[in-house]
């Protein structure tokens, strides 16, 4: 699947965020690349929570402008910024509780369907082929996070390296051109990363691009092709990985707060 | 179920005014049949979104209401009536549905209150409109050409076919995109929200549907006792409500009509031995004792049960 | 003025909800059926057992405490880690458990509650004013500011106040949470029916009076904003203002409306309450 994006996937422009007197974002500028993994690293509180909220519309920028393939999104809702084809996933783990692994992601593939109201009132036949058609797309996806054997299970009682998993396939559910991570490798072994870490690999591979948030260097580095850099609610280093682990200023953030790396 | 197996309830209930001897029965069956239809409507909201509605009364009566007043004021055909009844019931819907969208929890059961409360108001007050709290009676019944659908064993051909249809949309609804979208704004919203699930859109879209919904019951309703009063926007009948989805099963489609029939029946039944005050006191008791031991519902604890019993 | 009296009293029970709701984050729907029960312990006592007024007030303030903390301890504590939904329920059927209770005890017709104050208004320059009313207004106030003393002055209060801004930390530093969970709703409960003995000789006591005196708490409450004792009591005190200027000149029948019409107006327009940049308690 192959696909070409002449303009440049995000654009984020001096992106600012203040919330009672707090600066969480003090205007922060960077680029994503097409089928690129771009991860984004820094100390805690240095506003990578903030900007992905600001992105994906869960949160109103004081000031900034955000741009996908060339459209504005600041002030779109959530929802219609993932109808664009931006996804993503949160900090803690999310997912939907009571729900089996199946009807997590089918509720993913809310926007491959198309069933309105009286389609579902009357039409029979036609919603009928749309619900096989996203149950078959829904094992695909299940599959694909290698979950297959967890299908029927309630998401709630599954252990937490497969909740991601799962949250993870809900968001793919939504087909997402560009798909943004927040902490993928959080709470997990160093095997159950190096897993994620070959699953973002793969999705990368099927040419959706990744924005992501880590804590892990060892995995950010493995992956990534560019290293964003933000202390202190803004950026203060972009380059590829090699090149951000010899930065002077990165060294200086990550040791001189004493306490903060982990 | 085997298909004979599925068959008999069905012939039964067909023939049902046949066989049910007295007509203080088919009474209470055609209540029941009232009863689950504002079941399912509440348990749209509070089972499947996820949002407590307490004020649903407010739909209900808002239906009796407008059916009434049209058939009785400007003589209007009920077949008229009815569908402009589930119209304004929807309205109002609508109405909540927007105001939804700003709050949650608590904030929305109070606002929601409030709102069937200035209604009820509203009722009693305007006289000129509606009566006051001396009601409004002699409301006709409905006619099918020369034939009058007064008689109760007629009405019930009525009710029973509106449950169907209740039942037939709430079932397609739940079983799909759109009934994935209202469990998944229960579940976790935001979730929902980053994966394309329009907020707006699905809540108030069960708004309208389940006050829609509660207006065809008040019609029916007004329609039946051939008087409206006030005394539809009471709580109790909110309560009641709550409590036959809450015990038969939220978020189930069976629940609700199990708990209108447990809860239809029961009344009437315990009528003979005690009166309404100590019924809704077991009805307080009742429901404080059900958070504690059946916090799913009478329905799904039955399917637990078969469930464990069948390894 | 009569507005003021009602103003004290629904400040009252504003004050007893905002510390329930706002605080402890329970929805009390069972709130008005305190009040119910302070009216109905004030006729008892004042009715039957022909007590002093102040004495009936304190009898209907100990009822309310007693049961509030029963309540607290039996039903709520289990569910404390519920969502708010499921305590919401629980505290339904307490409502309707007490209200029918109630209704089966003392019937349902109103009674009057007798109390020793003189028919004959008072008058104070342009305003004339029944002196049991202004006796009403006074405890009332008085009641008010016990409240801020406990919350404030002494060490319950302090304790009450860390538990619900930072509850690990409160924990930690030796506070019993439970029992400052327990004798909060006890606090509020008593308030409640406090307001409920002082209320009920002015006009009667019937076993619904609850339902709209527990609205009215509610709109008190958003209209103060949540856990905001100042808002709350400001916001008894418009509201009982603007309930008599509103049966004055729209309607009488519509007077209750009040209530309802600020809820929905204040959540729509200001959610967090017309005097919410003022201290929160927690």
């Amino acid at each position: 699947m192959a696909r070409v994006e002449s303009a440049l996937t995000l654009s984020v422009r001096d992106l600012a965020v203040r919330f009672g007197g707090v600066t969480a974002l003090a205007g922060v500028s960077f680029d994503v690349h097409p089928g690129t993994i771009t991860s984004v690293i820094g100390p805690n509180g240095a506003g990578k929570t903030t900007a992905f909220n600001a992105i994906t519309g869960y949160l109103r920028p004081t000031r900034g402008r955000i741009e996908y393939v060339g459209v504005p999104l600041t002030g779109l809702r959530p929802s219609a910024i993932a109808a664009r084809g931006i996804v993503r996933t949160f900090q803690r783990t999310s997912v939907f509780p009571s729900l089996s692994v199946a009807d997590n992601v089918m509720i993913g593939l809310h926007l491959r369907g198309s069933a309105g109201v009286l389609d579902v009132l009357l039409g029979r036949r036609r919603r009928a082929a749309e619900e096989s058609r996203l149950a078959h797309d829904a094992d695909g996806i299940i599959e694909f996070v290698g979950l297959g054997h967890r299908r029927g299970e309630v998401a709630s009682e599954l252990p937490y390296s497969e909740q991601r998993l799962v949250e993870l396939a809900v968001a793919l559910a939504a087909r997402p051109r560009l798909l943004l991570l927040d902490e993928p490798g959080a709470g997990m072994t160093t095997a159950e990363k190096a897993a994620v870490g070959r699953l973002i690999r793969r999705i990368r591979d099927q040419s959706t691009t990744v924005l992501l948030v880590e804590h892990d260097m060892r995995m950010v580095m493995g992956i990534s092709d560019t290293v964003i850099v933000m202390n202190h609610g803004r950026v203060i280093a972009e380059g590829a990985p090699a090149s951000i682990q010899a930065h002077p200023d990165v060294i200086r953030a990550y040791l001189g707060s004493a306490g903060d790396r982990d | 179920m085997t298909r004979a197996g599925r068959f008999v309830p069905v012939l039964l209930a067909l023939t049902l005014p046949l066989w049910l001897g007295s007509p203080y029965f088919l009474h209470v069956v055609i209540m029941a049949g009232i009863f689950g239809i504002l079941a399912l409507s509440l348990n749209l909201l509070l089972g499947y979104t996820g949002q407590l509605s307490l004020g649903h009364a407010a739909f209900f009566g808002i239906g009796a209401y407008t059916s009434a007043l049209l058939t009785l004021r400007l003589e209007w055909s009920f077949w008229l009536a009815l569908p402009c009844a589930v119209a304004a019931s929807g309205l109002a819907g609508w109405l909540i549905g927007r105001l939804a969208l700003k709050l949650r929890g608590a904030y929305f059961v109070l606002v929601t209150i409030s709102f069937a409360g200035v209604i009820a108001l509203v009722s009693v007050n305007w006289m000129d409109v509606t009566n006051g709290p001396l009601g409004l009676p002699g409301v006709p019944a409905p006619a099918l050409g020369p034939w009058s659908l007064r008689a109760k064993s007629v009405y019930y051909y009525l009710v029973l076919v509106a449950v169907l249809l209740a039942y037939l949309v709430c079932r397609r609804l739940v079983a799909s995109r759109i009934g994935r979208a209202f469990v998944a704004l229960r579940e976790n919203e935001a979730l929902a929200e980053s994966v394309g699930v329009d907020v707006t859109h699905y809540l108030v879209l069960a708004a309208v549907v389940s006050a829609a919904m509660a207006g065809m019951a008040g019609s029916l309703y007004a329609h039946y006792t051939r008087f409206v009063s006030p005394e539809v926007f009471l709580f109790s009948y909110t309560v009641t409500m709550v409590i036959m989805v809450v015990a038969g099963g939220k978020g189930t489609l069976a629940g609700p009509l199990v708990g209108a029939l447990i809860f239809t029946a029961l009344p009437e039944a315990l009528r003979a031995v005690t009166s309404w005050q100590w019924q809704m006191l077991a009805y307080g008791v009742l429901l404080v004792l059900l958070v504690f031991f059946l916090p799913r519902g009478i329905v799904p604890a039955l399917a637990a049960w078969r469930a464990w019993k069948a390894p | 003025m009569n507005g003021l009296v009602l103003g004290g009293t629904y400040a009252l029970l504003g004050i007893g909800l905002t510390l329930i709701f706002g605080l402890m984050n329970v929805v009390n729907f069972a709130h008005g059926e305190f009040y119910t029960l302070g009216a109905y312990a004030a006729f008892a006592t004042l009715g039957l057992a022909g007590a002093h007024f102040v004495a009936a007030v304190l009898a209907a303030i100990a009822c309310g405490v007693a049961l509030g903390a029963v309540c607290e301890l039996t039903l709520l504590r289990p569910l404390r880690a519920e969502s708010i939904d499921t305590t919401m329920l629980v505290m339904i059927g307490v409502w309707i458990t007490m209200q029918n209770g109630e209704l089966l005890l003392w019937g349902g017709v109103a009674k009057s509650i007798p109390h020793p104050f003189p028919t004959a208004p008072l008058v104070l320059g342009p305003v004339s004013i029944a002196p049991l009313r202004v006796f009403v207004l006074a405890l009332a106030a008085g009641l008010i500011v016990a409240s801020y003393l406990l919350i404030h002055k002494t060490q319950l209060g302090m304790a009450m106040r860390a538990t619900f801004q930072d509850r690990d930390t409160a924990a930690l530093m030796g506070v019993r949470i439970g029992r400052i969970h327990t004798a909060t709703f006890a606090f509020g409960s008593g308030l409640a029916a406090a307001a409920g003995a002082l209320l009920g000789p002015v006009f009667l006591a019937y076993p619904s009076m609850g339902d709209l005196a527990a609205l009215k708490a509610f709109s008190v409450v958003i209209l103060g904003g949540l856990g905001n004792l100042p808002g709350a009591t400001l916001g008894g005190l418009l509201l009982g203002v603007a309930e008599e200027l509103g049966a004055g000149y729209v309607s009488s029948g519509y007077r209750d409306a009040v209530g309802f019409v600020i809820i929905i107006l204040v959540l729509l327009l200001r959610p967090a309450g017309l005097f919410a940049k003022q201290e929160r308690i927690g």
